[in-house]
């Protein structure tokens, strides 16, 4: 019954999408038509997401879905987190998402100017449309197993854990958020915009890139406690799905103050919200079509393979042509003067310049192995070797960039007044210079330029914003954009603190101990007490106790556990970590020595410096986009600078200085 | 706006039109291959040389077995396991297999390797589905595959006359592989 339900609803939404793309793409939009789509659309995907939730709890294994991800021994949260835990929920998922992200878009919108949401919402009906068909035609997840399993297959072990339960719903929500400046970005090249579109874009792409951070990071920590290994980035091609709509979300969030503020980079701006949302379709495309061999890559199926790749085709394509033929629609209505070299404007160009660079890479690296076996020319995979190579050059000069950026004007500036400006910061590394090689010397016994490198340029970026927001705190206060600006660009010098003292100083002991045994790292000492068993709801599990002492302070115990689930046979590593703000202690069990009776164990102990900045300075990062996103003036109606141009919807006043 | 601008942007787009044509050329390429078929670094080396027990449903005696007893003809060595859903799926292809061999006289080319798991559940899983193997060796803890580089279960191999692993296979097995890889390499007499 509850398939048939959902079965239905699935088919309403997909009626209620196509309703709402043509009633908002048609000459005359139809705001109220739109609307009430809209609304049904998403009580349609919400209501089916509801129904396999319920299937899922009452372990209904006629439905296929649920026969091959879930168990009877499966606690709650999880066959509840089962939802999203294969590939028909996962997309199932996707469309809430969207619909969700479509409700706000139709919400924010409609105060400002009602035809232009309608159109946007009518793109994001197109949008809604392909990918619900899809769902329905290649991946529906009620689909009928009969007849009717006896027991489930299980959820796969590695997605049983809290962190993981939430991390594809913020991923996707992130991922998804792309279609918003996208889907405004077609209307506005479908039937022309009122001037104030730009700004009002705004705010659904810091929200965006806030989720798929928040996405990211839970993603990135769960990958350190749970695999076993202690790494917090493995370049893995669906991480580099992911982060490659995340930088050029980034590069759109900055390249749209320009577009807004000053009506520079119009096309720009219009590429990087088509690729943000090609970026995250071709993510959803890696993932899903087993085109690469991966953590997260599910079993193939050639035909889903090729109804994303027409997708992504008829994104790229679709708007190509719009651009081609209405690209007019997207020049600025204000346009000043060209901006002299020294400039924000010239800073914010290459901040992007950067950041695409990067996109680029990581695009390259995982698409390499694909490039080399469809050339026939072998088989390989590319690794952090390559990514740490490349992305250093290209993401370090971000970081330096990001200390006189936020102090040179708009338009022109004078190198002189720019440096005067800069001087507390100047002063900090210049200081920095010549203190920071002999703390770390002192502190952990060697010094690695590159690590002094990265110190240096995120101690300047914290005295320059820092000096940054008290300037602005005495002449009148932030705003929620300037507060934003200041936590984000903090949370990037603590991302960059973290990142380079876990490469430079990070270590990993591969130890092999008996009962009793000792191993001394990173000043502590690790004690290993005894093994254990203990029976979890549906698995057993192995457990190793152990205790840390580390230099005057008490002994902690510290507990990791090997565990055996129902229906796996890989077993799964629970990390135990003494956790700080400076230092990480990891301690992880590999396997029993041969022979098993002698009770040794190989041990994974890891010494993990400054490693919660990490994602400290990631959800600094979100944080600070959702602050931005906060700000009064997206929600104002109409600016008044652009009152004059809103009028008629469609035509763009050029004013040439 | 100066036609310059204008005509640098039809060139741009242009650009992006070879760019995203190329893109979409790779990845509709790469759907057709298998990222999983893997150039194993074990073809040409002799299967290790690892004594094993049979599980105890398909030999009485049980006795040991090793790559010693397998000289003469190509054997094609499954490995398997009860908590493997994957198996499942593979086993009718394997039965379909057993028959062709078993029609031709030559049913004690297919070897089963059961991997980290229960006798008990190994046997129900062989008694419910049907057994294609001639012998079933057990690699309880999973010695032998740590030494064949197992990446998961199911993975299949190919041993020649002489012993040495010509073939092997990730994942599920199709009809497809059956006919053109598998049946090729089984006939050849050394």
């Amino acid at each position: 019954m509850i398939g048939e339900l959902g079965q239905i609803l699935l088919i309403i939404a997909l009626v209620a999408a196509v309703v709402q793309a043509w009633g908002g793409l048609v000459a005359r939009p139809q705001p109220r038509l739109v609307t009430v789509a809209a609304v049904w659309q998403a009580l349609g995907i919400l209501g089916a997401i509801v129904l396999l939730g319920v299937a899922f709890v009452n372990n209904d294994f006629s439905l296929s879905y649920v026969a091959q991800n879930s168990h009877r021994t499966l606690p709650l949260i999880y066959r509840i987190a089962a939802v999203w835990g294969g590939h028909e929920g996962s997309m199932l998922l996707w469309l809430a998402a969207l619909s969700v992200w479509s409700l706000f878009a139709l919400r924010g919108l409609r105060r400002h100017d009602l035809s232009y949401a309608a159109r946007t919402l009518g793109m994001l009906g197109v949008v809604g449309a392909s990918v619900g068909a899809f769902v329905l035609f290649t991946s529906n997840p009620f689909a009928r197993l009969l007849p009717a399993a006896e027991e489930g297959m299980s959820l796969n072990p590695m997605l049983q854990d809290p962190g993981m339960a939430m991390h594809p719903p913020l991923l996707y929500l992130g991922y998804v958020g792309t279609a918003v400046p996208f889907a405004m970005t077609l209307a506005a090249l479908w039937g022309g915009a009122p001037a104030g579109w730009t700004r009002w874009v705004r705010p659904y792409t810091a929200v965006a890139l806030a989720l798929l951070s928040f996405g990211i990071a839970l993603g990135s920590w769960w990958a350190y406690y749970v695999l076993g290994w202690g790494g917090w980035w493995f370049w893995d091609p669906v991480e580099n799905a992911s982060l490659m709509p995340w930088l050029a979300l980034a590069a759109l969030l900055h390249v749209q103050i320009a577009r807004d503020q000053h009506g520079r980079f119009p096309y720009w701006t219009a590429t990087l919200s088509v690729g943000a949302f090609v970026l995250a379709l071709l993510g959803t495309f890696l993932v899903r079509s087993g085109v690469l061999t991966s953590v997260h890559a599910f079993a193939s199926d050639p035909r889903r393979g090729s109804v994303m790749l027409a997708l992504i085709a008829a994104a790229l394509f679709g708007s190509l042509a719009l651009v081609a033929k209405n690209g007019e629609r997207l020049r600025s209505e204000r346009q000043s003067r060209a901006p002299a070299l020294l400039s924000r404007d010239t800073a914010l160009a290459v901040n992007n310049l950067l950041l695409v660079a990067a996109c680029g890479c990581v695009l390259l690296g995982t698409l390499y192995p694909l490039i080399m076996d469809a050339l026939q020319l072998g088989k390989l995979s590319v690794g952090p070797p390559y990514f740490d190579a490349v992305m250093t050059p290209v993401l370090l000069p971000v970081l330096f960039l990001l200390m006189p950026a936020i102090w040179i004007n708009w338009s022109r500036d004078r190198g002189s007044d720019l440096l005067c400006r800069l001087r507390p910061t100047l002063i900090a590394v210049l200081i920095g210079v010549f203190v920071l090689p002999f703390v770390l010397a002192h502190v952990y016994g060697q010094v690695y330029p590159l690590v002094v490198i990265a110190l240096l340029g995120a101690v300047g970026v914290i005295v320059s914003t820092l000096h940054w927001a008290w300037r602005r705190l005495r002449s009148g206060g932030l705003g929620a954009a300037g507060t934003g600006m200041v936590i984000a660009h903090l949370g990037v010098a603590a991302f960059v603190v973290g990142v380079a003292m876990v490469k430079g100083y990070g270590l990993e002991h591969d130890v092999h101990m008996q009962p009793g045994g000792t191993h001394q790292l990173g000043g502590c000492s690790l004690v290993f007490d005894r093994m254990g068993e203990r029976e979890g709801p549906n698995y057993t599990a192995q457990t190793g106790h152990f205790t840390l002492t580390c230099g005057d302070g008490a002994a902690r115990p510290l507990v990791t556990e090997k565990r055996n689930y129902v229906n796996f046979g890989m077993p799964m590593t629970e990390s135990a970590i003494d956790w700080g703000l400076t230092r990480d202690i990891y301690v992880a069990l590999g396997s029993p020595d041969e022979p098993a009776d002698a009770g040794a164990w190989s041990v994974r102990v890891q010494y993990k410096p400054f490693v919660r900045w990490i994602w400290i300075g990631v959800v600094l990062m979100a944080l600070g986009a959702l602050s931005a996103a906060a700000a009064a003036r997206f929600r104002r109606t109409v600016p008044h600078a652009d009152r004059q141009a809103a009028v008629p919807s469609s035509t763009s006043v050029e004013i040439q200085a | 706006m100066s036609k310059d601008v204008a005509s640098g942007r039809r060139w741009g787009l242009w650009g992006v039109l070879a760019g995203a044509l190329a893109l979409l050329a790779l990845l509709a390429v790469g759907m057709t291959r298998d990222p999983r078929e893997l150039p194993s670094v074990l073809i040409g080396k002799p299967w290790p040389d690892m004594v094993l027990p049979q599980l105890n449903n398909t030999a009485p005696d049980g006795a040991p077995i090793g790559p010693a007893q397998w000289r003469g003809k190509p054997r094609l060595v499954n490995l398997w396991a009860s908590w493997c859903g994957t198996c499942r799926e593979e086993h009718p292809v394997l039965l379909d297999l057993a028959e062709t061999l078993r029609a031709k006289g030559r049913a004690d080319q297919l070897i089963g390797l059961n991997y980290k798991d229960q006798p008990a559940d190994a046997n129900a899983w062989l008694n419910n589905l049907g057994n294609p193997f001639s012998t079933v060796i057990v690699d309880a803890n999973g010695r032998l595959g740590i030494e064949l580089g197992v990446y998961g279960a199911p993975e299949t191999f190919i041993v020649d006359a002489k012993g040495v692993i010509v073939w092997k296979h990730i994942g599920a097995l199709t009809p497809e592989v059956v006919a053109n890889e598998i049946m090729p390499r089984l006939e050849e007499r050394s």
